[in-house]
């Protein structure tokens, strides 16, 4: 069988603030065999403005999405509330339009990074090393809206040397929710040090999680507060571990 | 709503207040985490989905045909000697009530808790007639003298400590008491007793009348409910239009479906069942049993695509578990109805130049729609509602705020130009790899978190740079 044609969607976020996020989704799906492009035309998913309810605005950018990933196998995102933009939302934001169908059509071959490397390529437990204790946020878009949940620890619980301690709540979101966080600033930094609480207890040296946006929320107050904690896309993690060097086939 | 309590500010405003409240989050906090692990242990053996879409089923149906059960109730409550009211607005019902309790030259009312009661602003109009009610559910209690709403549908005094409750009672009842939840209750039950035996009018809610048999269930677990409806010589029963099932056959899923969701009950302490006024053989009940149905703006919801926020049985799980409501509290919204249900049901019932803002209140997480008992699909009405609201309300400034971004970021060559640019500007304020301060509107983040900078190579230079081969060095870390 030939490889996956996979385009990878690398979001705005880790295009601009974590390229080596991308750096190691390639490298993961390369590992697994997969054929990665990047489409160059690429930008942003559109959530924004579609979730502050600005539908046309988000329908401008969901297009040069729908045109970026035409004619992939799949469309792979380290991304889970990016992936389910595309793959629940989309169908929703073109109903009724022109693009309907082609939003449907890559509704269905959207796929968060771990989902992608668990569930469609069959990927086992990754094999590496990474001292120390981690605990892993279920970022929410992934978790409810695309149903994730093991994929991910799957895939970490092969790396020895790394503790996985699950914090109280790590289901309960970090207060990033896009323009949420901004919109309602004090709220969200209320939400953003209830889960950092959380996570502290674990004695964790790092906080895991598959969303660049969870990641730099909760970056964000740990580090005004002064913590040591990291925080760390499980795609850097699992890359860094099984020693894939960025661009390695 | 337009009866009830006027917002004191937008949810920006007043969860600041909140927030600043000492151990305000951990009251919420430890409370909701009880109510969560209490609903996994009450549903544990059983197939929750299944009776989540059979509760989504009995709610969608009745809802589709609330006309029919509506008057199937009204008729056959009429025919066991009920007086059945239909009140168009708060108003309506408010007047209704006054003038029962007028006619029966009552000024003492035993009242059980009601949201309904909460949302026409009952208690505020009967006080100003000289009537003297008093809520005889321990929280409403509390509340009540607190001189507070309630704070969580099921709840409503969640947000207090036993301190603060102590400290309350000792305050206003002059007393000694201990912070101690069993002596706190024992004085409020001998006190309530009273209260009871002297009411010449009852008031309580329904979690559910039943059409067919033109009764209507009330449960609660202090048994104050029974106390309303069956010692004083009348009484009033309010309800939301919607709470109703076709016959007490559903109530078999409703009920569990109620009680799991709200407090991890497998069973109420007492479930009453109120099927008229008293007749000639009954040793105890009302002699005068009157409903009023209250619509208040829910009818012009029916055929609208936010039907199914009239599917909600008040099971208070979306408070529960909302990461919003749990940091701030009910009295955050500024609503009688706090939480993800209140925020997609204040803005229906009230219009978006009240309640406009609420819609903004979430995260989005979508935890309130996974445990919603009768599926309705919140976050996604909150969605809709931000869309709606945008439409009618948004300000020219963020209108054209995001028609430029969008703009900017649609096209692939300025969403790079915009990343370079961003990085030139962003030298005057990035330090040691991160960001403190930074200018409007970015300073909305920077304002309590730490911001990262854009990369000196973007993924997409990198990308281009290795020609498919992105970067040569570690891919760890972020």
């Amino acid at each position: 069988m030939p490889p996956a044609r996979v385009a990878l969607f690398v979001t705005c976020l880790v295009d601009l603030l974590y390229p080596e996020v991308g750096e190691a989704s390639v490298a993961l799906l390369r590992h697994a065999g997969a054929d990665v492009a990047f489409p160059a035309g690429q930008t942003c998913c559109g959530q924004p403005p579609f979730n502050s309810g600005f539908v046309d605005d988000a329908r401008r950018l969901a297009r040069g999405t729908l045109r970026a990933f035409e004619g992939f196998d799949a469309v792979v995102s380290p991304s889970g509330s990016c992936a389910a933009m595309l793959r629940v939302s989309y169908p929703h934001l073109f109903a009724g339009e022109p693009e309907e169908e082609r939003a449907r059509d890559l509704a269905g071959r959207t796929y968060e990074l771990t989902e992608f490397l668990v569930d469609r390529l069959g990927v086992g437990p990754v094999e590496g090393r990474w001292e120390g204790r981690v605990t892993y946020h279920d970022a929410c878009h992934g978790l409810r809206e695309l149903g994730l949940k093991g994929q991910a620890r799957a895939l970490l619980s092969g790396i020895e040397g790394l503790e996985l301690v699950e914090m109280a709540r790590p289901d309960q979101c970090c207060g990033f929710g896009g323009t949420f966080s901004v919109r309602l600033p004090e709220v969200a930094v209320a939400m953003a040090d209830d889960k950092a609480a959380q996570i502290e207890e674990t004695g964790a040296v790092a906080v895991v999680a598959g969303d660049a946006g969870c990641l730099m929320h909760m970056a964000g107050r740990l580090g005004r507060g002064g913590s040591e904690v990291r925080t760390i896309h499980v795609a850097s993690l699992l890359a860094e571990a099984a020693g894939l060097r960025a661009g390695a086939t | 709503m337009s009866a009830g309590e006027e917002r004191r500010g937008t949810f920006a405003e007043l969860s600041h207040v909140q927030l600043e409240k000492p151990g305000l989050r951990r009251a919420i906090g430890s409370a909701m985490d009880r109510f969560v692990v209490n609903r996994a242990n009450a549903f544990a053996g059983a197939d929750l989905e299944a009776m989540r879409r059979t509760g989504e089923a009995i709610r969608a149906h009745t809802v589709a045909n609330l006309d029919r059960y509506l008057a199937q109730f009204a008729d056959a409550a009429a025919a066991r000697g009920t007086k059945v009211f239909f009140a168009g607005d708060g108003a309506e019902a408010v007047d209704y009530v006054r003038g029962v309790i007028r006619r029966h030259g009552a000024t003492r009312v035993a009242k059980g808790k009601s949201m309904a009661s909460e949302e026409i602003g009952l208690n505020h109009a009967l006080e100003a007639d000289g009537v003297d009610v008093v809520e005889t559910d321990l929280g409403e209690y509390i509340v009540q003298i607190a001189h507070e709403p309630p704070s969580h549908i099921i709840v409503p005094a969640i947000h207090k400590t036993r301190d603060d409750v102590a400290d309350l009672f000792n305050d206003v009842h002059r007393t000694h008491l201990p912070a101690d939840p069993p002596e706190l209750t024992r004085f409020a039950r001998e006190l309530l007793r009273d209260r009871f035996l002297a009411a010449e009018v009852g008031i309580t809610g329904v979690n559910f009348a039943v059409a067919d048999a033109g009764a209507f269930v009330v449960v609660t677990n202090e048994g104050n409910g029974r106390m309303c409806s069956t010692l004083p010589k009348v009484h009033v029963a309010l309800m939301g239009m919607e709470r109703i099932v076709p016959s007490f056959r559903e109530l078999a899923l409703m009920l569990p479906l109620l009680t799991g969701s709200a407090t991890g009950q497998r069973v109420t302490a007492y479930l009453n069942v109120v099927g008229g006024p008293r007749s000639a053989d009954d040793v105890d009940g009302p002699e005068e049993l009157h409903v009023v149905v209250l619509d208040n703006g829910r009818s012009k919801l029916l055929g609208t695509e936010y039907r199914s926020v009239l599917h909600c049985i008040r099971c208070g799980a979306c408070q529960n578990v909302c990461p919003v409501y749990r940091q701030v509290g009910g009295h955050g919204y500024g609503a009688v109805y706090g939480g993800p249900i209140g925020a997609v049901l204040t803005p229906l019932l009230d219009g978006f130049e009240r309640a406009g803002d609420l819609p903004n209140a979430s995260s989005l997480c979508a935890a309130c729609t996974d445990v919603c008992p009768v599926r309705i699909p919140l976050h996604e009405h909150l969605l809709s509602l931000r869309r709606d609201v945008a439409r009618e309300r948004a300000g020219a400034a963020e209108r054209s705020a995001f028609r430029t971004w969008s703009g900017v970021w649609s096209r692939a060559w300025s969403y790079r130009l915009a990343a370079r640019l961003g990085r030139v500007g962003q030298v005057m304020f990035a330090r040691g790899g991160r960001i403190r301060r930074a200018p409007f509107p970015l300073s909305r983040w920077t304002s309590g978190r730490d911001l990262p900078p854009i990369a000196s190579r973007t993924f997409r230079e990198r990308w281009k740079r290795g020609g498919g081969r992105p970067g040569n060095g570690s891919a760890g870390g972020s």
